[in-house]
């Protein structure tokens, strides 16, 4: 009976939201002409990255927090019963794999860093790459699960966050919030950047190794 | 052309995550995931944002996908020490 | 039919998929499935209608972006409290639901 009632109230919402899509007119706003008039004043080239992290900085500084928040809760909830499930065997192959692909997974992090000014790419993508590294070399019992982060850690975590809000402190004189002065836009989008994906990298790489069980070499 | 394409990649998307949640082994509905999570990364690419597919090609379906993987194997070994 | 409008409306079969998912199924990790199907579908239909004439748009994208990366952690916390919820009780689901 509930079944059928949700079924049925699912078809009706996919139904009527398809209905007035199909009748919606053309947009009245044209965002993608506005970005593109003032992407020479943002720093870089690319009108994706501009959006990111100088026309909407403010949101990309708040989703780095919860983030972080995101992360807290993990390790907070995260535990690991003493009685660890029994080791399977090492594998070389993956292993030898895993050890090829890493360092060349860790260059394309940094060409996906700095390409994201002209091209696709930019800080998300980057850290994405680093996280998929770290979860190979764990997959392959190369690197230990991580359990409570030491100084270090912690510190590559707060990274990205610290940086882009001591340079939003510093730009606070222009004016608006984070609004990066012209001539200084390309170079200080650049170091946030590299903070956001060491931090984005460490964060997700955080997500899966503070859970994972696999056992230590 | 161009619509016969996207309109194949709409119905497979459809299909691939109608059978991530309807599958009856968990084990089948995970990698279905996955697959939905990749047919997202085409639709990206399909709707001119490369930036998102890339992403979505990392995170949705590569760390999702190896979250989840994770999450099931933890599960089954519970389940099977608590009996 | 631009390919903006078609995966607009597939993002929104996608949001009540999902939504439907999410009440009926009972399972936890099913339950985090249909919920990551619906934010896919709304983020489709968020670029999507965005495009419906065809043109690329940065905002939207930027958005989804963001949104992407957020879900994933979501996901992430949510998977952590299933594992320690199953370490507890013993339990697959809810109390109330199966």
């Amino acid at each position: 009976m509930k079944r059928a009632a949700v079924t049925l109230a699912a078809l009706a919402f996919a139904g009527l939201t398809g209905a007035a899509m199909l009748e919606l007119s053309a947009p009245p706003v044209r965002l993608a002409a506005q970005v593109a008039a003032n992407i020479e004043r943002s720093g870089v080239a690319h009108p994706v990255t501009a959006v990111l992290l100088n026309f909407r900085g403010y949101d990309t500084l708040l989703e780095i927090a919860v983030l972080l928040i995101a992360l807290v809760g993990l390790t907070a909830v995260a535990r690991r019963d003493d009685a660890a499930p029994a080791p399977s065997a090492a594998e070389p192959v993956l292993q030898t794999l895993a050890r090829l692909a890493a360092p060349l997974m860790a260059l394309v992090a940094v060409y996906l860093l700095w390409a994201g000014a002209f091209r696709p790419g930019g800080a998300f993508q980057a850290g994405a790459v680093l996280a998929a590294a770290a979860v190979l070399l764990n997959l392959a019992r190369l690197l230990p699960a991580w359990t409570s982060p030491g100084a270090g850690l912690r510190w590559g975590l707060a990274a990205g966050f610290l940086v882009f809000l001591i340079v939003a402190a510093a730009t606070i004189g222009e004016g608006a919030l984070l609004q990066y002065p012209p001539a200084w836009a390309g170079g200080l989008i650049l170091a946030i950047e590299a903070g956001l994906a060491v931090s984005l990298g460490l964060t997700l790489a955080g997500l899966f190794l503070f859970l994972s069980e696999e056992e230590r070499p | 052309m161009n619509l016969a394409f996207d309109l194949l990649l709409a119905a497979t998307l459809l299909w691939s995550a109608w059978r991530a949640l309807a599958a009856p082994a968990l084990f089948r509905a995970v990698v279905m995931f996955i697959v939905f999570g990749l047919l997202m990364t085409l639709a990206w690419a399909r709707l001119g944002a490369p930036d998102i597919a890339l992403a979505e090609a990392a995170i949705g379906a590569g760390l999702t996908g190896a979250l989840l993987l994770d999450a099931l194997g933890a599960l089954r070994r519970r389940g099977e020490g608590k009996g | 039919m631009t390919t903006g409008l078609l995966f607009a409306l597939a993002g929104a079969a996608l949001f009540a998929m999902g939504a439907a998912g999410v009440v009926l199924l009972a399972q936890i990790l099913r339950r985090i499935l249909a919920f990551n199907v619906m934010g896919s579908g709304a983020f489709l239909a968020l670029v999507g209608l965005a495009q419906r004439d065809g043109a690329a748009d940065p905002v939207p994208q930027a958005m989804v972006l963001t949104g992407i990366v957020v879900a994933v952690a979501a996901t992430a916390l949510a998977l952590a409290l299933a594992r320690r919820y199953r370490a507890l009780t013993g339990r697959d689901a809810l109390a109330g639901d199966d």
